[in-house]
């Protein structure tokens, strides 16, 4: 029995990026129904490594962060939990005086954008944090960016979309997609079709096929960050750590289990993916140079997800060049976890208002195709509820 | 033997060592992986060499066997490649991840039998994480391996035929067993007759040991639920329930479980499709007869791949390395096929068997049902019942790693080893739906810990992407 | 009622006659057997291994076949060890208690 539905806006994917839509939406009055393939938050959103994270993202997505960090700031009283969250600070640590030159550069670059960065030298790194390895000779502290457990965070986003009375539904998976002009038509294996005059392309990586199949193609390939996981260890770090030019990232979680991520896995299939021998290899030995605390520790468990990049690692975010109603949300090369929050706002503003205040025309979808027309207008659409 | 052909068989009790018999039989030169620093399993477990019981002692109306297949592995090494004391972790393009001694290493293979046996499978009660509450595993161990009781005045408590091999042997050690809790019923044992009595030798064995507790004054109670464990930072007693309502027995160990559950994470880690056996209520790799997984190159014999006993272990070793041989042209001759065949259908009866035993000794069908929201669940991580039930009743959960994800139970040291059976079967229970449905903890690699220190003999290091 | 001569939980039966192993747990210099486990020379003479981290319970092992990990103790110099899977090695310098963490 194929159950027939329509709505206001249809999301694809229900990460941190589509139910933060959904809630978005909901909080203005729109009908909102998001299909979701498998589980909400079981994908990127749902495994990444947790940082919640301002400092060392490109300027284009500065004006996102901060207001994403106004976002988790109310987490609590948005999402019900606080799935974990802290302000422990965020560390990058320069490994060389061309490393260091860089955090330089990107304090001077990123200083009006109130993330109140402390540059820090060795002697400083030693007396601040003793239990760091020799080979930092310095760093860059920014104070209130931290870290949370997304398993927590991401599925709670979406339970809070649907006590706002979104329609949730997971093991959806979406077969065909089509426009007739004004509404979006998706159907779900003869289980479900949908109606709707928008459309929010919020699934992650496997989101080109979306926009493709709009003649939106964009060269986006998947990539597959591996993570590892301590046993619980006396607390030593409450920060997040991460490395210029690269390496591991670290952070230790209340519960005082060391979450190390860095290098790559590979995929099993379309959907899944494993770490290879060589990250896990990779990590161990880095990890115990970055903090020789973790050096009579074990790894217990490995992992890894998916997640799409695009070739500038910046997002696709904004209206379709092709399509009136569709808008896209992807592509966040691994960083969509702390910005994901003010992007479903952003989506939101985009349906309700045809623009966001928050400056979002570098990550257009135009930057790789080439555009026919571009919708500004809102389109006709169905009475809000 | 030709140069392409590198067989690697994990685990050295009776499935792997009649696997490594079979094959060095034709010619070729098996690597056997074996965890422990000595061959046998746990079945048939040998103390470190200065100890001095005899077989006899050791493996009572077992020795024969165990003398066997112990004595079988001695002659084979000479002809394989055994790695004592070394863990296989991780699987990955063809090699085997290793370590051994806090060093990492590669083992490549053309074929691997997998036989990774079992450990005790753990439907807690109140209280079994108190230090003195052991498997019955653990305390078959702690006899055969060390010589000692897991304490002066012990209760086993559970189901199975464990449970009475292990209280006889500890009585026949010497160790005080003040009481045997059994939660099946006579009416079970009986019931299940007409299937035990294919193996009557194995069957006649298991009415011996509890005639001879029963003649020496072992106390013996059927039909009990365990309620729990009592004592704080020790355990002092042992409480129950019956048809004649609460008891209660002082001890200071307690030695408990409900059967054997299989190690499959290595076939998990391989690709290997999973099928739910309904008569072990568990998720296990599928096969075909001969023990052939879904991926091309890997077999899988004994407790590993479904517990079958020891017994039963060493003819799928046989069979599975026969399949091996087959699968390479080493063996398709008449003689092998008929043994095949022949093992094929000791094999099919030993089915028969399995369900007798669980026939007499059932697995308690309302354990979620009554299990208390207090009860710690992972002992790993401390999560108990009441969050289990809480956490899918408010996420709507039906799925056993998103509950996982959400209260962290099996993402501990053991990874689901201890907790993840209770923990599916309470949420099939809260959740109103089969076992089945609630689907499987996933084999992740390590399989088990493995320390930073952990040295690589070559890391190609590659540039990393920048966070 | 507690049986007044355990020394520990776990009870010795037979195979007594093997060389004497000196360690230390807690401080306090202790003797075990060759041939023992980590686990069987603690627990001989002691009734926990270790605490569990989320609530800080006392622990001793569960298993004894290395698939728990509920027996990992430390040594003095920080090393983890599996109680058991592990033999006793004259001079293991154990600890059953968590230390007291040093001021930060």
């Amino acid at each position: 029995m194929t159950e027939h539905c329509a709505c206001d806006v249809a999301i694809l994917g229900g990460g941190i990026v589509g139910a933060s839509a959904a809630l978005a939406l909901r909080r203005m009055g729109f009908s909102v129904m998001l299909l979701e393939r498998d589980l909400c938050g079981s994908r990127s959103s749902g495994v990444n490594y947790g940082g919640v994270r301002r400092q060392g993202r490109p300027l284009t997505q500065l004006p996102l962060a901060q207001r994403a960090q106004g976002v988790w700031t109310r987490l609590t009283e948005l999402i019900g939990i606080d799935g974990e969250y802290v302000q422990s600070g965020h560390l990058k640590l320069a490994r060389s005086p061309s490393d260091l030159a860089a955090l330089e550069a990107y304090f001077e670059a990123s200083a009006g954008f109130g993330m109140d960065l402390q540059m820090l030298d060795a002697k400083a790194l030693r007396q601040r944090f003793p239990w760091l390895g020799e080979r930092a000779i310095g760093g860059s502290l920014c104070p209130q960016d931290g870290h949370a457990n997304p398993r927590l965070v991401s599925p709670a986003f979406a339970k809070a979309a649907a006590a706002m009375g979104a329609d949730i539904r997971e093991h959806m998976p979406v077969d065909e997609v089509e426009h007739d002009g004004k509404h979006f038509t998706l159907t779900c294996s003869k289980r479900l079709v949908l109606r709707a005059p928008y459309l929010l392309n919020c699934a992650g990586a496997w989101a080109g096929r979306i926009a493709a199949s709009f003649n939106e193609a964009v060269p986006m390939v998947p990539s597959h960050p591996v993570m590892a996981v301590t046993e619980p260890l006396p607390m030593f770090m409450t920060l997040s750590l991460g490395v210029e030019g690269g390496g591991i990232y670290a952070r230790q979680a209340p519960r005082g289990n060391c979450v190390i991520g860095g290098s790559q896995g590979y995929a099993l299939d379309d959907q899944r993916a494993r770490p290879s021998r060589e990250a896990i290899a990779l990590v161990l030995e880095r990890t115990v140079e970055l903090l020789p605390e973790l050096r009579h520790a074990h790894i217990i468990r490995t992992w890894s997800g998916t997640e799409g990049y695009l070739p500038d690692r910046e997002p696709v975010i904004g209206l379709s060049h092709t399509t009136p109603g569709l808008i896209h949300g992807f592509g966040f090369a691994g960083a969509g976890f702390q910005i994901g929050p003010a992007v479903g706002e952003v989506l939101a503003e985009l349906v309700r208002d045809g623009a966001s205040t928050t400056p979002i025309q570098a990550f257009s979808v135009a930057r790789f195709t080439t555009p026919t027309q571009v919708f500004s207008s809102v389109p006709p659409s169905a009475t809000s509820t | 033997m030709s140069a392409d052909l590198q067989p690697v068989i994990v685990g050295a009790g009776p499935a792997g060592i009649r696997a490594a018999e079979t094959l060095v039989r034709h010619g070729l030169k098996p690597v056997v992986i074996d965890e422990a620093p000595r061959w046998g399993g746990q079945i048939y477990r040998q103390p470190p060499a200065i100890f001095q019981r005899t077989r006899q002692t050791l493996y009572g109306l077992d020795a024969k066997a165990a003398a066997a297949v112990l004595n079988t592995m001695t002659t084979l090494l000479p002809h394989i490649s055994y790695r004592n004391d070394t863990l296989v972790w991780n699987a990955e393009g063809g090699q085997l991840d290793l370590l051994h001694q806090n060093q990492s290493s590669t083992q490549p293979y053309s074929h691997l039998i997998l036989s990774t046996g079992a450990t005790d499978r753990v439907l807690p009660f109140p209280g079994w994480t108190t230090p003195g509450v052991f498997t019955l595993g653990g305390a078959q161990v702690a006899l055969k391996y060390q010589g000692c009781a897991i304490g002066s005045r012990v209760v086993f408590v559970g189901t199975g035929p464990l449970l009475y091999l292990i209280a006889y042997q500890y009585a026949k050690a010497g160790a005080k067993v003040v009481a045997v809790l059994d939660t099946a019923t006579l009416l079970d044992q009986i019931a299940a007759l007409p299937d035990l009595m294919v193996a009557p030798g194995l069957l006649a064995r298991g009415i011996y040991y509890v005639s001879w507790l029963r003649a020496h004054g072992v106390p013996l109670h059927g039909g009990i639920q365990p309620l729990g464990a009592v004592g704080d930072g020790r355990v002092d007693a042992m409480r129950w329930r019956d048809s004649r309502g609460e008891h209660e027995v002082a001890c200071d160990a307690i030695g408990f479980g409900h059967a054997l559950r299989s190690e499959t994470q290595l076939a998990d880690i391989l690709g290997c499709r999973f099928e739910f056996n309904v008569l072990q209520r568990a998720w296990l790799p599928v096969h075909d007869a001969a023990g052939r997984a879904s991926v091309s190159g890997v077999y899988l014999a004994g407790d590993g791949v479904g517990i079958m006993g020891a017994q039963a272990a060493e003819w799928a070793g046989e069979r599975a390395a026969l399949a091996l041989l087959a699968d390479t042209d080493q063996a398709s001759a008449p003689a092998q096929r008929a043994r095949a065949n022949k093992l094929e259908k000791a094999l099919g009866r030993t089915q028969r068997f399995r369900r007798g035993l669980e026939r007499a000794f059932p697995f308690p069908p309302t354990w979620a049902e009554q299990a208390s929201d207090s009860l710690v669940v992972c002992r790993c991580e401390d999560v108990t019942a009441s969050d289990l039930r809480t956490s899918a009743a408010a996420m709507g959960t039906t799925d056993i790693n998103r509950l996982k994800a959400l209260t962290r139970v099996g993402m501990g040291r053991c990874q689901g080893r201890m907790c993840g059976v209770a923990a599916c079967e309470i949420l099939a229970q809260c959740s109103g739906q089969p076992l089945k449905a609630v689907g499987r903890l996933r084999g992740q690699a390590p399989i088990k810990p493995i320390p930073f220190s952990m040295a690589r003999t070559t890391v190609p290091s590659k540039p990393a992407a920048s966070t | 009622m507690k049986n007044a001569a355990a020394q520990g939980q776990f009870q010795r039966l037979t195979e007594t006659g093997r060389a004497r192993v000196s360690f230390t747990l807690d401080g306090q210099l202790r003797d075990a057997l060759q041939g023992d486990t980590v686990m069987t020379a603690v627990l001989s003479q002691a009734w926990q291994l270790r605490v569990s981290e989320p609530k800080g319970d006392k622990r001793a092992g569960f298993c004894l076949m290395g698939a728990c990990q509920d027996c990992w103790m430390l040594t003095e110099s920080g090393e983890r060890l599996r109680a058991c899977t592990t033999f006793i090695v004259p001079g293991m310098r154990l600890l059953s208690q968590p230390e007291v963490p040093d001021e930060r």
